[in-house]
């Protein structure tokens, strides 16, 4: 984090962190590549935040050490890392104008005038605040805050750029427009941007990795459709999105994974071989399975009556029951689950072999 | 939501025996006063007239003020260094800075300034001392003087001046202050650039505070004075009891009421009544 201009790469090795009796974060272990967008995600108390706080500096870690660049930074205090960072709520200083603000870390670092100058100009350039340059934060509103706290953060071009839950304070529409903000900000300065939220669909649109959390403890890491796709665990998968889960019975190797007995009908799916264990869990998301008036034999599919139903406007959230009792939730076009529900008896859910996936118990 | 109709109107009910008492025991008693300052010993605005020509009364109020700005800056300097230690220190560290500030509390302004005397005084205890190690040969003169004053009024006034800091310190956020620290700056540095500029309204407040009361000081100026650093409650006392020329006294009673409504009316524009305390 000590070199301008260049993103840095963050080894975290066996980070932990206790507060009294609490476990905030235990044994964590990290790469962050250089440059690239990861993103925290997980519940309030999850550890997410701890994490972040000690990659600024202001949290001791109680064991564990942090690299920067290969360089030993754990003991370096925040003012020496310098890392950018944007918190929740933006934290700008309130007596200070938009152009003050943005200057603040360029006269800390003893910047000539006429470079503060030229690059705080630039910054509100890109960040589109040209115009408010002398007004103070409180006479702007949330989206023009965050933009200077992305602008305050990003002038002394760091080696890592830190940002805690930055949308929370903002509507819908606006977080939208913020996220692709950032994320062009990410393209054009390359910079390291290590992103803290709690919205699952968030950190899966915007990062190149998300880090999932739960009770202090990184539970998976890796690309957005991977951990989606591919969770390690029942609290990724339900952190992440609406999953459907069927018991299956008898799992066994088979072609291109296993098969197994889910609701007395063989299913395959694909699976690791060392998660192969007898009976499983098998979870298949809701938009991967399809509503059919049969299934083909060697098809997976299982018997199903339609229960009620969620307009979604874009597509129809419809609830079932199958025979064994288990709850599914598909999303299917509004069409079919009208259909679906007029027949008001049993239809067939289908979904492919590579969609369904065996679930281990865990995270929670 | 402030409160509801029946709340405000409790509190009202409530507020009502010190409003009346405040009315009988003060405003209407003043009233009279501002009789006399336009009647006594004759009808007309002489005493205003005497009070603009009168030298003594003019180095009074000159003498009143400056006491008074010295001492708003001496008690707020400290104060700001105590207020920090009690709101941001460690729990040791909070609980000796409460002490210090609410002990003065529970001693009578007249054993504080007798306290004062004892230890400024020509053969008091800091010029013993001072002598006995060879510092000074001549006793420093620390009393009876506006020095002996300053120190007294300031002594008294600090708590005073805490607490309306201590309010802007506690409301301020810890954000800001890590964000300063985590973009580079020492602590130093996000000291005086931002902690005491986010600090503002508690420093007017307290400033304010201070050299209103600054300026109605009677008992510790009258003995750490000793009559050789007269400030204006003093005169008015000496006018009224002593010479007797109570239309002077009036007339500058008037005056200084009306200064300090004008400073209080200042100071209610910049902090709510409920940072001071």
């Amino acid at each position: 984090m000590q070199q301008p201009g260049r993103a840095a790469e963050i080894k975290a090795n066996g980070i932990g962190k206790s507060f009294g009796s609490f476990r905030a974060l235990d044994d964590l272990t990290l790469d962050i590549g250089r440059g690239e967008f990861l993103t925290l995600l997980g519940p309030s108390g999850s550890g997410k935040t701890t994490f972040l706080m000690i990659l600024a500096g202001f949290v001791q870690p109680s064991e564990g050490r942090l690299f920067s660049d290969g360089a030993d930074i754990t003991d370096r205090p925040a003012e020496q890392r310098a890392a950018g960072m944007v918190f929740q709520g933006y934290a700008l200083f309130p007596h200070m104008s938009v152009e003050q603000n943005i200057a603040f870390p360029l006269k800390v670092r003893k910047k000539t005038a006429a470079e503060i100058k030229l690059r705080v100009g630039e910054m509100i350039e890109r960040v589109g605040l040209r115009g408010h340059e002398k007004k103070l934060p409180a006479q702007l509103s949330g989206g023009q805050q965050q933009r200077v706290a992305l602008a305050r953060a990003l002038v002394f071009e760091p080696g890592v750029l830190l940002l805690d839950e930055p949308f929370s304070a903002l509507d819908k529409s606006l977080r939208g427009q913020m996220q692709a903000e950032m994320k062009r900000l990410h393209q054009e300065t390359g910079t390291t941007f290590v992103f803290v939220t709690h919205d699952q669909s968030e950190a899966l649109a915007l990062s190149s990795r998300v880090a999932i959390f739960n009770h202090g403890k990184l539970l998976q890491v890796g690309r957005p459709d991977e951990v989606y796709d591919r969770p390690a665990n029942r609290f990724v998968a339900e952190f992440l999105g609406e999953i459907n889960m069927l018991p299956v019975k008898g799992v066994r190797p088979a072609d291109n994974g296993a098969t197994g007995l889910c609701e007395d009908r063989a299913v395959n799916m694909r699976c690791k071989a060392e998660e192969i264990k007898g009976d499983a869990i098998l979870a298949i998301r809701p938009e991967h399975m399809s509503i059919a008036p049969e299934a083909a034999a060697g098809e997976n599919g299982i018997a199903a009556t339609a229960i009620g139903s969620t307009y979604l406007g874009a597509a129809t959230k419809l609830d079932l029951t199958t025979r064994q009792g288990a709850k599914v939730t598909v999303s299917v076009p509004n069409e079919v689950a009208a259909a679906a529900l007029s027949k008001g008896n049993s239809v067939w859910l289908t979904w492919p072999a590579e969609k369904g996936f065996l679930l281990p118990e865990g995270g929670q | 939501m402030r409160g509801t109709l029946s709340d405000r109107t409790g509190a009202a009910l409530l507020m009502a025996p010190l409003l009346l008492f405040l009315v009988l025991a003060y405003a209407w008693p003043f009233l009279g006063v501002v009789k006399w300052s336009f009647t006594l010993p004759t009808p007309g605005l002489g005493q205003y007239g005497a009070l603009v020509s009168d030298p003594l009364v003019q180095s009074v109020f000159i003498r009143t003020l400056r006491i008074a700005a010295i001492v708003t800056v001496v008690s707020v300097t400290a104060a700001y260094a105590i207020t920090v230690v009690w709101v941001r220190g460690s729990p040791v560290q909070r609980v000796l800075a409460e002490f210090c500030i609410l002990v003065p509390f529970w001693i009578s302004v007249l054993t504080r300034a007798f306290g004062w005397v004892a230890l400024l005084s020509n053969r008091g205890l800091i010029n013993t001392w001072l002598q006995s190690i060879g510092f000074i040969s001549e006793p420093l003169t620390l009393v009876r003087n506006e020095f002996g004053v300053v120190v007294g009024m300031t002594h008294f006034l600090i708590p005073f001046a805490v607490f309306p800091l201590a309010s802007a310190m506690r409301s301020l956020d810890e954000r800001v202050l890590l964000a300063a620290r985590g973009l580079g700056s020492s602590r130093m540095r996000t000291f005086w650039t931002v902690f005491v500029p986010m600090t503002r309204s508690g420093i007017i407040g307290s400033a304010l505070i201070v050299f209103v009361f600054s300026l109605g000081f009677f008992v510790t100026p009258a003995i750490l004075g000793g009559g050789r650093s007269v400030m204006i409650a003093e005169l008015i006392y000496l006018r009224i009891f002593q010479s007797p020329d109570w239309g002077l006294g009036a007339a500058i009673s008037v005056v200084l009421v009306i200064f300090v409504g004008a400073l209080m009316a200042l100071l209610f524009r910049h902090v709510r009544p409920r940072q001071l305390v």
